[in-house]
């Protein structure tokens, strides 16, 4: 039986203004939190250079006012796009089931050269629905995290609840550690899946051709 | 079926990038209004509405956390704006306070007046916007419980407190209802000793709700008033509230 490539909906219009609107969001609050952790660099030392280059070395302040303002809308985005997810339904094709992890473990042998089979050819393998189920979760994490630090008082309970001041710090710090390690690791696999799967994302629509096997992991 | 894809791939491409310009120009529209105390006019007002609902939300009986005894030590010294006379004289120095409800308005007091209040102790942390915090061991007068003997002439919502060191070199408002929370502390001790001038001796602020910025070191006058007073960082490009 012989099908025609065709052109499929992929990712709803709603789903990837919320993936384009998150991208700068998130990357003013890792740029206004670097101007941050400048001042005191209590986890890591990042070289000189390394500062220099993104003109990081004494903005505190302004750090803190650009952190404090975009923190309103990267929480709106994101809380408008779990809620679409619900309500739309696309929960179904981002939240991990039993087999997704099973089948994550596969892709990321398939992904590694050791494994021939394919991952399924579904909108998102299980590697990308822990994946991309993680990083929201990720994001409500900096969302409660930040909030125990900036209102640490007032929200004394919930600072409690992350183990104390220190720690929602250390916290806070961590999971954007995990953005950036993300960040890398999607951007990866954008490139090794290649063109219709990112045009996908910007345009909603994908080319879907059965005669062809999977020609790597849609990312 | 290409024709479609191309127009719509086309079409949202442009889309995108329209978006993206329009982003990036509102990033460097913000960042290049006036400034107001040192940071565009945009991100000032921002800080301002944190702080409504902040001061909206505020209950005076939400306590810093305090710590057990043992878990202290000294905070580094992080700032000699207005501690750095070296001909200070402890012995000559007095405590101004204005704006007060009595019918001078102001008063003078000794390091003893303020020593003969209850003493309060307690270990929290010291919270310096840098990104780094200690647990001090502090010991003094509740600011509260002075402002009770020497009531202000004004303590509605829109009255403040403003502190600065002797030569005035170093200045901070608080709002009332910070001022006025039960672990803030005219403070003359630290880890169990008088206060080293460095630190800011004789007399210093601990509002441990608030960043270290607002501790201020040597108090030569308190101020009370209607309307906010100056504040030295809030004119740097601080957060003028800098509570939690």
């Amino acid at each position: 039986m012989t099908n025609l490539p065709r052109i499929e909906q992929k990712h709803p219009r709603a789903i990837r203004w919320f993936h384009w609107v998150n991208l700068p969001l998130l990357s003013l609050m890792i740029w206004s939190g670097m101007l941050i952790y400048w001042a005191h660099g209590v986890y890591i030392h990042f070289p000189d250079w390394f500062y220099k280059l993104f003109n990081i070395p004494y903005r505190l302040a302004e750090g803190m006012a650009w952190h404090f303002l975009i923190m309103w809308f990267f929480a709106l985005n994101g809380i408008a796009y779990v809620i679409y997810t619900v309500v739309s339904g696309e929960w179904r094709y981002l939240v991990p089931n039993r087999q997704s992890f099973v089948e994550a473990i596969q892709v990321t042998l398939h992904d590694l050269h050791l494994r021939k089979t394919a991952p399924p050819r579904r909108k998102f393998n299980g590697a990308q629905q822990i994946a991309y189920t993680s990083i929201v979760l990720m994001g409500a994490g900096s969302l409660i995290t930040g909030l125990a630090i900036f209102k640490s008082v007032q929200l004394g309970w919930l600072t409690a609840l992350l183990g104390g001041y220190e720690a929602a710090r250390l916290e806070h710090f961590l999971l954007t550690c995990g953005y950036v390690m993300f960040f890398f690791v999607h951007i990866g696999q954008v490139i090794r899946a290649g063109w219709n799967n990112f045009r996908a994302m910007v345009t909603g629509l994908e080319i879907v051709d059965d005669e062809e096997a999977a020609d790597g992991t849609p990312a | 079926m290409e024709r479609p894809l191309k127009e719509q791939t086309r079409r949202s491409f442009l889309t995108g990038g329209i978006a993206a310009l329009a982003g990036f120009g509102a990033w460097r529209w913000i960042g290049s209004r006036n400034l107001e105390g040192d940071v565009p006019w945009p991100l000032r007002r921002a800080l301002q509405t944190n702080e409504e609902l902040t001061r909206d939300y505020f209950r005076p009986t939400r306590l810093a956390r305090e710590f057990p005894r043992g878990t202290s030590g000294m905070p580094k010294v992080n700032g000699e704006v207005g501690i750095d006379d070296d001909d200070f004289d402890v012995n000559k120095w007095r405590l101004e306070v204005h704006g007060l409800a009595s019918a001078e308005g102001q008063a003078t007091f000794t390091l003893a007046d303020i020593q003969a209040f209850p003493k309060v102790e307690f270990v929290s942390e010291l919270k310096c916007v840098e990104g780094w915090s200690k647990r001090v061991h502090w010991g003094g007068t509740r600011l509260a419980d002075f402002a009770r003997r020497y009531p202000p002439a004004r303590s509605g919502t829109d009255s403040y407190v403003g502190l600065a060191t002797p030569g005035g070199d170093y200045y901070v408002s608080l709002d009332m209802a910070s001022a006025l929370h039960p672990q803030t502390l005219l403070c003359y001790e630290m880890e169990g000793r008088l206060l080293e001038y460095s630190h800011g001796a004789p007399l210093r602020l601990v509002v441990p709700i608030k960043y270290g910025i607002k501790n201020l070191k040597c108090i030569g006058r308190i101020t009370f008033s209607r309307g906010r007073p100056p504040d030295y960082w809030g004119e740097r490009g601080y957060d003028e509230y800098a509570g939690f």
